[in-house]
C-alpha cells in the first residue's frame, strides 16, 4: 500500500513555505482548497486501505486464520514495489441502501495493481473478504479486468488471490456481467500471460470458473473452499449431506477431483511458494524460460542412476529419485503431487533453465496411463509448450491401464490428449527411457515420432509392444516354453529401437544429467512451426 | 556400473595408506581364489586385502545385494538366495554349491553370518576348502560359555570367580560370597539375562539376596540352582587381539577399548585404551595368548575381558573371528589382520615376534548407523542413500563401508552405514580428526548416529577416558536429545542460517540473459528477519559486506564468511574467525530450513519480520491425538497382530510385535479403549510413522 507521500504532496503547493511568503487573497483562493482536496486524496486511501476493517462489526479474518487482502500483497511482492490502482474506485449500485455512505468503500472489495516478485513484474488482484464478504461487483470486475487488460499488453502475468461470496447480489446482472468479463479475458489471456490463482477464502458459484480457466490454481488447506454450489444446495437437490471440506476443500480439490494443483498450510506457506513458483515462470509466451543462476555443476555426474532401476523388471522404484538427482539441487516445484501419482509433473532447474518435468512413477499404479494421468500430463505439457519451457520426459510406462472403469470412462480420448499434447509442442523435448516403454503409451509419453528432439534409453530400457509373457502367448499360444526368453532377448532391450534410430542414444544413466544440461544448451535455438490453423482440435 | 573412480580412489587409500606396514611379498605362493562369505563393507574390507595379494576373490550376495558395493568390487558375483539371511547369507548348501562351481580354494566369513559356525567349517575341510580362521576344535570350545571358561581358567585365564549350583541356605550363601569377595551378585540360574539379579554388598544383602532369588528360582524357573558371582563395578569392556598360527606361535597385538555400548552394541571404539598401564596390558596378552595356545588357535581372535576399576580383570569371552573393530588395531599396528589371516590359513608361520608389535599412536573408530539416536540411543532407519559422501579428504580418516550413492538400506540387514576410524599420533588428535571427518561426513536419506558419536567423543567424560560400558545410560539418563546449544554456538547456527537465507533469497533476484521486462534490481543490503528454533524465536537482524555477512542476534555482531555455495552438500563458513562445517540438510519456500551443525540437526525458521509478525495470525493445526492411534516407530516386520478390531483394551496392552534387525519391540496401548480399525496383519513389513492399529 502506498499512502500519498508528504514531500510529494508538498510539490503539488504553487508556493513552497520558504520562497516568497504567500498572499491572504492566494492563501484563501489556492492553498486551503489544494489542503482539503489533498486531505480527501490520504483518507480516501487511508479508509481504502482499511478495507471493510474499519467496521467493528465486521468479519474478523483474523479470526478465521486469514490474512487480509493486503498483508497478502505486502507478503507476496517485493518490499515496497506495489503500485496500486483504483483505489477511489466505488461501487455504482444504488439499490438495498447501497449508496448510503456507510455502505461505500473506496477500492470497494477487490485490491489490484503491480508488482515485482524477485525484481520480476507481475499484476496481482487480492479480493477484500472484509468489504461485503469479497463479493464482485460490477467495478470490481472492472478493476480486475484493468489489470489483465495490461498484463496481457505488457507481457506479465496476473496473479489472482481470491477471496469472496460470490456475485454482488445487490448489483444482479451487472455482477453477472462482471464474471463474463473476466471469463473472456482468462480465455484471451490463455498462453498469452501465465495465469496464478491462489484460492484464500471460499470461491462458489460462477466464480470458480475463472480460477478454473488460468494456468495454475493453488489452495490454502482448511481456510479454502471450491464449489458449483454450497452443502446447503447439495442436501435440497440430492440429499447428500456433505461438509464445506469434503465438498470443495484443498484435500478434495487436490487429490480428488484434479481442480487444484497444490495445497499449502496456511496464507503464509502459500504466498511465499507462490513467490519460489513464480520464479520458474516465464513472464509471456514472448519470453523465453527463465535461466537462474546456479551452483550445481551442470556436468555433475550421477553415480547412483547406475543402480536405480531394479534388475527384476516388475520391482518398483521411486521416479522422483531419478528426479531429484537429475535436477539443480535437487529442488523440484511438483504440481498435482496427490493427484494421479502414476505421473509426476512439476518444474525444476537444469543447469538454471526452467524445464517441464513428465515422468511416470512406477511406484504408483506401475507407472501405467490411466484417465486422470493423461489429463495431468497433457495440460502440464501444453502450459509448458505455450510457455517456451522444455520438456523432459522419463518414461517407464507399462502401458495404458486396461478395464471396463477406464473404457466407459473414455481412456480412448482422454489418453489421446496426452498424445496431443506431445505431438503438438514445439518447445525443445528431451526423453529418457528408464525402463519400460510399451505399447501405445511408448508412442505416447514423447517419442521420437512425435518429434522428440533427443531421446535417450537407459541400458535397462524395454522398447516393444508388450510385456514378453503377454506377447508369447500370443504368438505362441502358450505352447512354446523358452518363447518368453527369446522375446526377452529381442525385445526387453533398447537396441531393436536403437538400431532403427527411434532412440538417439543408449546412455550410462550417470550421465544422464550432463547429456541433458548439454543437449538444452544446444536445443536453446530451437524453432520448429506447424501448419497454419486457427487453433487446433484437441479432444476435450 | 560401479565407477571406477570411487573404487580406485578407495582401492588408492588402503594400498598407499600409511596407517598400513605390511609388506605384501607377490612372490609368496597364496590362494588363487578366495570366496567371501560375507556382504557390506567386511566383505569389501576382505576384497581390498586379496587383490593386494593377488588373490581372485568371489562374492555372493542375495537378490536385493545384487548391485552392492562387495559385488562389483569382486572378481566374480554369484547370487545364493533371496533377501532374508536365512535364505541367503546362511544358506549353506547354496553357499557350497557356489565354491564347488566357482572352484574357490579357500572361504573367509568375515564376522557374523558363518564366521563361528563350526558346522559350516566342518563341511567346507571335508571338500577341501581352506575355511579363514580357526579350526573346528577352538570355535566349539570357545563357542560353548561353559567350556570356554573352563579352558580359560585351566590356561590360567582369569575368570570372573563365582559359585552356579544348589546353594543349601543363607550360610552357606554367605560363605561362598566371602569367598568370591563383595560385592556379589545373585541370581536364578535360569533367568536369563539380568532378570531377578540382586547385588549384595555385606553378608546382610547376602542373606537377603539369597532368600529372594531361590524363592524366585523354585517358583518361576522350577530349577533350584543359584548363581553367585563376583560383581564387577563400573566395567570397562576391553579385548586383547590375538593372532596365531599353525605352528603354535601366538602373539597379542594389544587392546581395544570398546566400553561405549549400547544395548551391547559397541558404538564407540579405540586402541590403545586410556585405561591400561603396560603392565596390565602385558599381563592381559599374556593370558590371551595362554588361552589361544590352550586350544591351538590358529588366525585371528579376540579374547574379551571386562575391566573393573582397580584393574582386574576378567575373561569374558573369545571371538573367534576378525571383528567389526578391527581396524584400529590395524591402525596403531600397522599390521593388514586378513592378510595375516590368510597367510596363517595357508599355512605359512607368523612374521612378527612380539617385540615387534608397536603401539603406534591412536585410533578411534565410530560406527556410523542407519539409525535414530533420538530413539533408545538408536532404533533403525531404512531408505535411499539419497547423497553419500565419505570424509576421505580428511587427513588420516579410514572409511570402512560397503555403500555408496543410492544405496538401500534395508530391513534384511544390519544397518551399519560404515565404520569411520580416524588415526592420530595422540588421542587428541585422532579425536580432533574425527571430529572433523563426522562434520565432514555427508549422508542423507536415513537417519543415521553421527549426531550421538558426535556428542560422545567430544563429552568431556569420554575425553578424560572415564567411561565404562553403562557411559550411554549415564550421561543422558532421559535419553539422547542431540547437542545442546551453548549461547554462543546458538548464536553461530542461527547467524549461519541467516546467512544462508539471504544468500538464497539474494540469488533468487539473479537472472542471466537480457529480459524483456527489465528487472528491478534490489539495492537491499540489510534485512530484519525472525528465526525460529526450538521452543525460541530470535530477531536477527543481518547486513550484507561483499560475501560476508554482519549478523546480529541477542544484541551481539558475528561475522560470517563463506563461499556459500548453495549446490554443495558441505559448506565451510567462519563465523567471527571460528571455522564451521555445516550441512543444509533441507530447505523450502516456507523458510523452513534443518542445518546440521556440530553433528546435530536443527530445524529453523526463517521468516521476514512482516511475515513473522503475521504468522500469529495463521490457524494452530490440531495435532493429532496420538492416544487413540498406534503408528509403527521404525521400519520392519509384524510378527504378531493380537487384537482384532471391536476387542477391547487397556492401557499398556501389547497390541502387536514388529521385528527389525534382530529386535523385537512389542507396541503397547497407549489407552484403554475398543479397537477401531487393524491396519497390519503378521508378515507385513511396515515403515517408520506406518499406521498400525487404530482405537476409538
Amino acid at each position: 500500500m502506498h499512502l500519498y507521500p508528504v514531500e510529494k504532496s508538498l510539490q503539488l503547493f504553487p508556493f513552497s513555505c520558504g520562497s516568497a511568503a504567500p498572499t491572504v487573497s492566494l492563501l484563501f483562493r489556492v492553498w486551503l482548497p489544494l489542503c482539503l482536496f489533498l486531505r480527501r486524496i490520504i483518507t480516501t486511501q487511508a479508509i481504502s486501505s482499511f478495507g471493510g476493517l474499519q467496521l467493528l462489526n465486521g468479519p474478523s479474518v483474523a479470526d478465521q486464520g486469514k490474512l487480509t487482502a493486503r498483508e497478502r500483497i505486502l507478503l507476496l511482492l517485493d518490499p515496497d514495489s506495489f503500485d496500486e490502482y483504483d483505489m477511489f474506485v466505488e461501487h455504482r449500485c444504488t439499490d438495498f441502501g447501497m449508496d448510503s455512505s456507510k455502505n461505500k468503500y473506496p477500492g470497494d472489495s477487490v485490491v489490484t495493481g503491480r508488482g515485482r516478485i524477485n525484481g520480476r513484474l507481475a499484476y496481482v488482484f487480492s479480493q477484500d473478504f472484509t468489504v461485503f464478504g469479497g463479493s464482485l461487483s460490477g467495478v470490481h470486475a472492472q478493476k480486475i479486468c484493468k489489470i489483465m487488460d495490461q498484463a496481457a499488453m505488457v507481457g506479465a502475468p496476473v496473479i489472482g488471490l481470491n477471496d469472496s461470496g460470490g456475485a454482488r447480489i445487490q448489483e444482479g446482472v451487472e455482477s453477472l456481467a462482471g464474471y463474463a468479463d473476466i471469463f473472456l479475458r482468462n480465455v484471451l489471456c490463455s498462453g498469452v500471460i501465465p495465469q496464478i490463482s491462489l484460492i484464500m477464502g471460499p470461491c462458489a458459484g460462477g466464480a470458480v470458473y475463472s480460477p478454473a480457466l488460468t494456468d495454475f490454481t493453488f489452495m490454502v488447506k482448511d481456510t479454502s473452499y471450491l464449489f458449483i454450489t454450497g452443502p446447503d444446495v447439495v442436501k435440497s437437490v440430492t440429499n447428500e449431506d456433505v461438509t464445506q471440506e469434503q465438498l470443495g476443500g484443498a484435500k478434495t480439490h487436490t487429490a480428488v477431483s484434479g481442480v487444484a494443483h497444490r495445497a499449502f498450510e496456511n496464507d503464509i506457506d502459500a504466498l511465499l511458494n507462490l513467490r519460489e513458483f513464480f520464479n520458474y515462470l516465464p513472464l509471456s509466451n514472448r519470453d523465453p524460460a527463465p535461466v537462474c543462476e546456479c551452483h550445481d555443476p551442470s556436468d555433475r555426474p550421477v553415480p547412483e542412476l547406475d543402480t536405480i532401476v531394479p534388475s527384476e523388471s516388475t520391482k518398483a522404484y521411486d521416479m522422483l529419485d531419478i528426479v531429484h538427482s537429475i535436477v539443480d539441487e535437487r529442488e523440484f516445484f511438483e504440481i498435482m503431487p496427490t493427484y494421479a501419482r502414476n505421473i509426476v509433473v512439476g518444474f525444476a532447474r537444469m543447469n538454471g533453465r526452467t524445464v517441464g518435468i513428465v515422468g511416470n512413477q512406477p511406484k504408483v499404479a506401475s507407472g501405467c496411463l490411466d484417465i486422470n494421468s493423461s489429463v495431468k500430463g497433457a495440460r502440464f505439457v501444453r502450459f509448458c509448450d505455450a510457455f517456451n519451457i522444455p520438456l523432459i520426459t522419463f518414461v517407464d510406462v507399462p502401458g495404458f491401464l486396461p478395464g471396463t472403469a477406464q473404457e466407459y470412462g473414455g481412456i480412448i480420448r482422454h489418453g489421446a490428449k496426452l498424445l496431443f499434447a506431445f505431438a503438438e509442442a514445439t518447445v525443445p523435448k528431451i526423453t529418457v527411457i528408464t525402463r519400460k516403454a510399451y505399447g501405445g503409451a511408448y508412442d505416447v509419453m514423447s517419442s521420437k515420432h512425435l518429434r522428440g528432439d533427443v531421446n535417450y534409453a537407459w541400458p535397462t530400457a524395454e522398447v516393444a509392444v508388450m510385456g514378453a509373457k503377454g506377447a508369447v502367448q500370443i504368438i505362441f499360444r502358450g505352447k512354446e516354453a523358452d518363447a518368453e526368453e527369446e522375446y526377452v532377448d529381442k525385445f526387453a532391450n533398447p537396441f531393436p529401437a536403437a538400431m532403427r534410430g527411434f532412440v538417439d542414444d543408449i546412455i550410462q544413466p550417470s550421465t544422464t544429467r550432463a547429456r541433458i544440461c548439454h543437449d538444452l544448451d544446444v536445443l536453446a535455438s530451437k524453432s520448429q512451426s506447424s501448419p497454419w490453423k486457427k487453433h487446433a482440435n484437441i479432444p476435450l | 556400473m560401479f565407477t571406477w573412480e570411487t573404487l580406485c580412489s578407495r582401492w588408492c587409500l588402503v594400498t598407499s595408506h600409511k596407517l598400513y606396514s605390511s609388506v605384501y611379498d607377490p612372490n609368496e605362493k597364496t590362494f588363487e581364489k578366495l570366496l567371501i562369505a560375507n556382504r557390506g563393507e567386511i566383505a569389501c574390507r576382505v576384497i581390498k586385502t586379496c587383490k593386494k595379494m593377488g588373490i581372485k576373490t568371489v562374492a555372493i550376495h542375495s537378490d536385493v545385494d545384487a548391485n552392492a558395493v562387495h559385488v562389483k568390487m569382486a572378481d566374480e558375483a554369484v547370487c545364493v538366495g533371496p533377501a532374508p539371511t536365512s535364505k541367503s547369507y546362511l544358506n549353506m548348501d547354496a553357499i557350497m554349491e557356489v565354491i564347488r562351481k566357482m572352484g574357490a580354494q579357500a572361504v573367509h566369513p568375515g564376522y557374523g553370518f558363518l564366521s563361528e559356525n563350526k558346522e559350516f567349517a566342518r563341511r567346507l575341510a571335508s571338500e577341501g576348502v581352506t575355511f579363514i580362521g580357526p579350526d573346528t576344535h577352538a570355535i566349539q570350545a570357545m563357542g560353548d560359555k561353559i567350556e570356554s571358561k573352563l579352558l580359560a581358567k585351566n590356561a590360567k585365564v582369569n575368570t570372573i570367580p563365582g559359585f552356579d549350583g544348589v546353594v543349601k541356605d543363607a550360610d552357606e550363601a554367605v560363605r561362598i560370597a566371602r569367598e568370591i569377595g563383595y560385592p556379589v551378585m545373585i541370581k536364578a540360574s535360569a533367568g536369563g539375562g539380568g532378570k531377578g539379579m540382586r547385588i549384595a554388598w555385606d553378608d546382610e544383602e547376602t542373606r537377603e539376596g539369597f532368600r529372594f532369588s531361590s524363592q524366585e528360582a523354585a517358583s518361576s524357573f522350577g530349577d533350584d540352582r543359584l548363581l553367585i558371582e563376583k560383581f564387577i563395578d563400573n566395567p570397562r569392556h576391553i579385548e586383547i587381539q590375538v593372532l596365531a598360527d599353525k605352528h603354535g606361535n601366538a602373539l597379542w597385538l594389544n587392546e581395544r577399548e570398546c566400553s561405549i555400548q549400547r544395548r551391547n552394541q559397541k558404538v564407540v571404539e579405540e586402541a590403545p585404551s586410556t585405561f591400561l598401564d603396560p603392565e596390565t596390558r602385558r599381563a592381559m596378552g599374556e593370558q590371551a595368548v595362554a588361552l589361544a595356545k590352550a586350544v591351538k588357535y590358529s588366525s585371528a581372535g579376540t579374547v574379551e575381558f571386562l575391566v573393573d576399576s582397580s584393574k582386574n580383570f576378567y575373561f569374558l569371552e573369545m571371538n573367534t573371528r576378525l571383528q567389526v573393530e578391527h581396524p584400529v588395531t590395524e591402525c596403531i599396528t600397522g599390521l593388514d589382520l586378513v592378510q595375516e589371516m590368510i597367510r596363517v590359513a595357508k599355512g605359512y608361520p607368523l612374521r612378527h615376534k612380539q617385540a615387534d608389535i608397536p603401539i603406534n599412536g591412536w585410533a578411534v573408530e565410530c560406527r556410523v548407523y542407519a539409525e535414530d539416536p533420538y530413539k533408545s540411543f538408536g532404533l533403525p532407519s531404512i531408505g535411499k542413500l539419497s547423497q553419500y559422501q565419505e570424509p576421505l579428504h580428511v587427513p588420516s580418516v579410514r572409511v570402512d563401508s560397503g555403500i555408496q550413492q543410492g544405496s538401500d538400506i534395508s530391513i534384511y540387514y544390519d544397518p551399519m552405514i560404515s565404520k569411520l576410524i580416524t588415526y592420530g599420533s595422540n588421542r587428541a588428535e585422532a579425536l580432533k580428526r574425527m571430529e572433523e571427518a563426522l562434520d565432514n561426513y555427508v549422508i542423507r536419506g536415513v537417519a543415521h548416529n553421527i549426531s550421538l558419536l558426535r556428542e560422545v567423543i567430544v563429552h568431556p567424560r569420554f575425553v578424560q577416558g572415564d567411561i565404562s560400558t553403562k557411559f550411554l545410560p549415564e550421561v543422558y539418563p532421559d535419553g539422547f536429545k542431540g547437542h545442546k546449544l551453548t549461547d554462543l554456538e546458538r548464536r553461530q547456527l542461527l547467524a549461519t542460517a541467516v546467512s544462508l537465507y539471504v544468500v538464497e533469497q539474494l540469488r533468487s533476484q539473479r537472472f542471466l540473459g537480457t529480459p524483456r521486462i527489465p528487472i528491478a534490481k534490489s539495492k537491499r543490503s540489510s534485512w530484519e528477519l525472525s528465526v525460529h528454533l526450538g521452543d525460541g524465536i530470535y530477531p536477527v537482524a543481518v547486513s550484507k559486506d561483499g560475501s560476508s555477512f554482519s549478523v546480529e542476534v541477542d544484541g551481539m555482531k558475528l561475522n560470517v564468511t563463506s563461499e556459500w555455495n548453495l549446490a554443495s552438500p558441505l559448506l565451510s563458513v567462519t563465523i567471527d574467525g571460528t571455522q564451521r562445517t555445516i550441512q543444509r540438510i533441507s530447505r523450502n519456500a516456507s523458510g523452513e530450513t534443518s542445518i546440521q551443525f556440530l553433528g546435530t540437526v536443527y530445524k529453523l525458521q526463517i521468516l521476514t519480520k512482516v511475515a513473522a509478525e503475521l504468522s500469529k495470525y495463521m490457524p494452530e493445526k490440531a495435532a493429532e491425538d496420538t492416544s487413540s492411534i498406534l503408528r509403527s516407530p521404525m521400519p520392519g516386520t509384524v510378527v504378531a497382530v493380537s487384537v482384532k478390531p471391536g476387542d477391547m483394551v487397556s492401557e499398556g496392552q501389547e497390541i502387536c510385535v514388529i521385528e527389525a534387525m534382530k529386535m523385537q519391540n512389542s507396541m503397547i496401548a497407549a489407552k484403554t479403549g475398543k479397537v477401531k480399525a487393524v491396519h497390519c496383519k503378521a508378515g507385513d513389513t511396515v515403515g517408520e510413522e506406518d499406521l498400525l492399529v487404530e482405537l476409538e
